[in-house]
This record gives structure tokens, sequence and C-alpha cells, in this order.
């Protein structure tokens, strides 16, 4: 039922873990639906140095943040807020139907990182 | 890699002799039991003979047996039959909250169309209160419908009790007993059981096959149509390979239900208190003891979600199952579960192992092997295991 991609992702995730001193952090999810997703940001002069995740939840919930880690590694803010939920999926090559809604939360927890840096370095939000 | 297979409560392989005894079904013994010639004759002959073979492990007369094509349609067959046949004499139901969804959603149908429903709770353990029952009854309730093993957590519903209850209050007793099968000793008199619900599948038999035991005197009302087979409660060309092999396999479990239960038994054991040895913030889900089927563990590890957890076992060979959303289709955990007043959270971290006769404390070792590395990956990764381990530190 899973792609390739996705399993990879799940067996070895990438950027697993917390940064110390990250200056955007992002949670979106709950326990009660199965899926909660963190996201820690380092960015440095608008740009994405490091980026690191925690996940609780099903393979595609580890292999949507896993894999949204490499999209924004390096990225200026704006590059980053530009991808959607979707573009995380079809970077995976795609997740099953009922995945799409419940699991596939990866954007939202980076966009929700991305904001709380901006409001922690007084960017109008 | 080995392949360790512990989902038995889902499906089994078929036992060899079970095959043997098929086979000559297909393309030598292939007449129909409606005709009158000599190939019809001798699978009417082996449609008897398998008749007696699954009465015999219920405690039921062969004319009592109806076959159908497994567990869901047995329950479907109990429920809308009876149901359509008693409408006159009043339109209550009552059913539990743990059933499998073809009692339970059987049971949601007629309540939409005209009969009411009570749905009885269940304890922490997954067990009903015959009190609770008691209060449900009414005057025009027409059918009980509980089941005698709880397919995920393994739970015993007391049976014999309820049985005797119905039998004094002229109730009609269903019992979806597919779990028990070849598990736990089954005697429908003894129990005052007038529905009993059976499969093949569960018990090293082929699927598409099951049966539905109907006390001499219950009426029910067929759901299809056609040639009258089946004393007219289910029409349509027996499946006779399917009904060989069932019947064969009902003689084999009986005839080897004691002793297996006391191996599982031991071997459920073995992995249940080696998991729990092993592994920190582990919930038992279900009772401890003789009233959980012998073969069933299930676990909620908690900080860890279900689908993750197989996904992982997978990796290394051993199949198993678990009540998360992600494996029940829904956005929701499993219901037996959080009727038995399981959080989302915990719920969603459920693992079901279900042992059968192929496994050997050789495989228990196996899976005690690999599990606590696959939870400590996944929680170092958890996000809400963070939390528990700077708790614990600051202690």
């Amino acid at each position: 039922m899973y792609s390739d991609k996705v399993i990879d992702h799940f067996t070895n995730p990438r950027n697993v873990g917390e940064i110390a001193d990250a200056n955007g952090i992002g949670e979106v999810g709950n326990a009660k639906c199965g899926d909660i997703m963190r996201i820690y940001l380092d960015i440095e002069d608008n740009v994405i140095k490091d980026v690191k995740f925690k996940t609780f939840g099903c393979g595609a919930a580890v292999a949507t943040s896993s894999i949204l880690t490499e999209m924004v590694m390096g990225k200026t803010v704006e590059e980053a807020l530009k991808i959607s939920n979707d573009a995380v999926a079809e970077a995976l090559d795609g997740l099953p139907p009922l995945k799409m809604h419940c699991s596939n939360l990866a954007a939202d927890a980076l966009q929700a990182a991305i904001k709380d840096y901006q409001s922690k370095n007084n960017h109008v939000v | 890699m080995q392949r360790v297979y512990m989902d038995h409560s889902a499906t089994t392989p078929v036992a060899s002799e079970v095959i043997e005894a098929m086979l000559p079904y297909f393309s030598e013994k292939y007449g129909n039991p409606s005709s009158v010639h000599s190939f019809g004759r001798e699978a009417k002959v082996a449609l008897e003979e398998a008749r007696g073979q699954v009465a015999a492990l219920i405690g039921a007369n062969p004319e009592e047996i109806t076959f159908t094509s497994g567990g869901t349609e047995a329950d479907n067959l109990a429920i809308f039959g009876a149901a359509a046949a008693y409408t006159k004499k009043g339109r209550h139901l009552i059913t539990t909250a743990i059933e499998h969804h073809a009692v339970l959603e059987s049971f949601e149908y007629l309540e939409k169309n005209g009969y009411e429903l009570t749905i009885l709770p269940v304890d922490a353990e997954g067990i009903i209160s015959l009190a609770e029952l008691e209060k449900a009854l009414r005057p025009d309730t027409i059918l009980i419908s509980v089941m005698h093993a709880n397919n995920e957590v393994g739970s015993i519903q007391p049976i014999a009790e309820i049985g005797a209850l119905a039998k004094e209050r002229g109730i009609w007793f269903h019992v979806d007993a597919v779990q028990s099968l070849g598990k736990l000793p089954i005697a429908v008199q003894e129990m005052h059981v007038d529905l009993l619900t059976v499969s093949g599948h569960k018990i090293y038999g082929p699927k598409g096959i099951g049966a539905l035991y109907a006390r001499k005197g219950v009426r029910l009302d067929a759901r299809a149509f056609g040639g009258g087979q089946e004393k007219k409660r289910r029409s349509g060309t027996e499946n006779l390979p399917g009904i060989v092999g069932f019947g064969k396999a009902c003689e084999l479990a009986g005839a080897h239900l004691a002793a297996e239960a006391q191996r599982l038994q031991k071997l459920r054991d073995q992995l249940l208190q080696g998991i729990i040895d092993r592994i920190p913030y582990v919930k038992i889900n279900g009772p401890v003891g003789d009233q959980r089927l012998p073969n069933n563990v299930n676990v909620s590890i908690q900080y860890v979600e279900g689908e993750s957890l197989l996904l992982s076992l997978d990796m290394v060979g051993i199949a198993a199952s678990s009540g998360s959303a992600c494996t029940s289709g829904s956005l929701d955990p499993s219901h037996v579960l959080l009727a038995m007043g399981l959080p989302h959270e915990i719920a969603h971290g459920s693992l079901r192992f279900s042992l059968g006769t192929q496994n050997s404390a050789e495989e228990v070792d196996y899976v005690l092997d690999h599990l606590p590395q696959i939870v400590e990956r996944l929680r170092v990764m958890s996000p809400l295991y963070d939390a528990v381990k700077q708790q614990s530190t600051a202690k």
C-alpha cells in the first residue's frame, strides 16, 4: 500500500531529533487522531540552516516528516512557505487516499514553525 | 529472513489433512448434492457427513446446522432472519459494544428501520455485566446477541449465564463464536444458545465457508431465495469442497482442543510476560488468566502508534495486527478498545498477537528479541515520549 519511498523514509528517517537552540518550533496534530508532528528550525539570514523533526504517528506520518526536512534544508523562508502537503505527498510518489487527510501534515508543521520564527523575530505574520 | 505469523485471529493456514479431504470434491466428486444421480448422491453424503462434523464440535444436532459463506453471512442470517420472523412479537434487540462489525452493523441497520436497539457497555477488561443485561430486558425483546470471545482483546463472556437468563425470559440468544471455536469448549445445550455463528478459516479450514447453528424451533426468515437449499434458509448450490474442508477442520479442532489450548496458553503468557518485562509503559488490554482466549495477546505500547509498530515488525518478518485508526480504515481507533474506556492515544498504540498451531516458544523469543528495539526506535522519534522521559528524570 505504501510506495518504496515511503518505506525508505519510514525505515531510515532523515533529520530525526531536536535542535537545542531552535529559533522556530511548530507542532500540529494531536494524540487523539493518532498523529503529532513537531518541526524544529534553525534559520539564519532568512535561510533554513538546519531542520529536525519528531513525530508520533503511522508510517505515512513519519515519512512525510522525514522527506519534508530534505525538501526545506537550505531553502529561504519564502521558498519553504510555498511547500504544500500535496507537494510532500508527491515527493513520496504518492500516499494511500486515506492518508492524504489524516497523516499528511508535515507542511502544516513547517508553516507553524516558520510562523513561530517570524513572531519571535518581530516579523509581520 | 525468518517469518513469524502471529495473526491467527485474522486467518489461519489450511491444514494439510483439510486440503487432502477437499481435493476429491473439485474434479472427481463434483456432483451437485441436489441431483438424483450417483454424482449427486455422493456429494449429498459428503455434505451430510460434514454437517455432522460441525454439529459435533458444538454439541448440536446435524439438522440444526445451516452452511453459509462465512461468519459474516451467518451473523447476518441470524440477526435479520430472527428479527424478520419475530417482528410481530417485538422489536427490541440487545447486543454489546464490542461485537464484530458483522453483528453491530446488522443491528444498526435494523435500528434505522423500525427496531429498537440496546447496546450494552463493557468493563475495563471487555466483559459485559449480567446485571446490566437483566435491566435492559423488556417484554418486547426478541433477540440478544453476545459474542463468545472477543477477536481483539480475547475477553470471554459469561455465555451460559446469559443463555440461562434468555431462556427464562423466552428470548432468543445468538452467539458469535467465530473466535472461540476450536479454542474453547462450546456446548449449545448446556450454554442455552439458540443461534451460533462459526467460520472455517479461523480453525485451519478454507475461506468462504461458515455455518449458523439454529436450535430446532427457532424460525428464521431466509436472506437468499432460490433453489431452497439448506432448508430454504440459504438457497444456492452448496460450496461442497469448502463444506467438506470445514467439516474436517472441525473434526481436527475437536480432537486437539484441550491439548492445543494448554500449549497456546503457555506461549501466550510467555509472550505477554516477556513484553511487560522488557518494555516500560505497556498496558495489557483485556483480562489476564482464564477469562482470556488462550491464543490472544493484546497490549498498548504507549507513546508509539500501532501502524508504525506493524510496519517495523513486518520488516523483520513478524505478522501482527493493531487497533489503531490507521489499520481500521477510519479516523477512529478500535471500537472495542474505546468501549473498554481506553483513551484514543493509548488505543492507537495497541498491538495484537494471535497465536496458532505452528507457533513455538522459539518464535515467541524471536518476537521478544526484536520488539524492544522497534519500540525504542519509534519512541526516540516520538514527541510524546520526550515529556515522559523529562518527568522521569526530574523524579
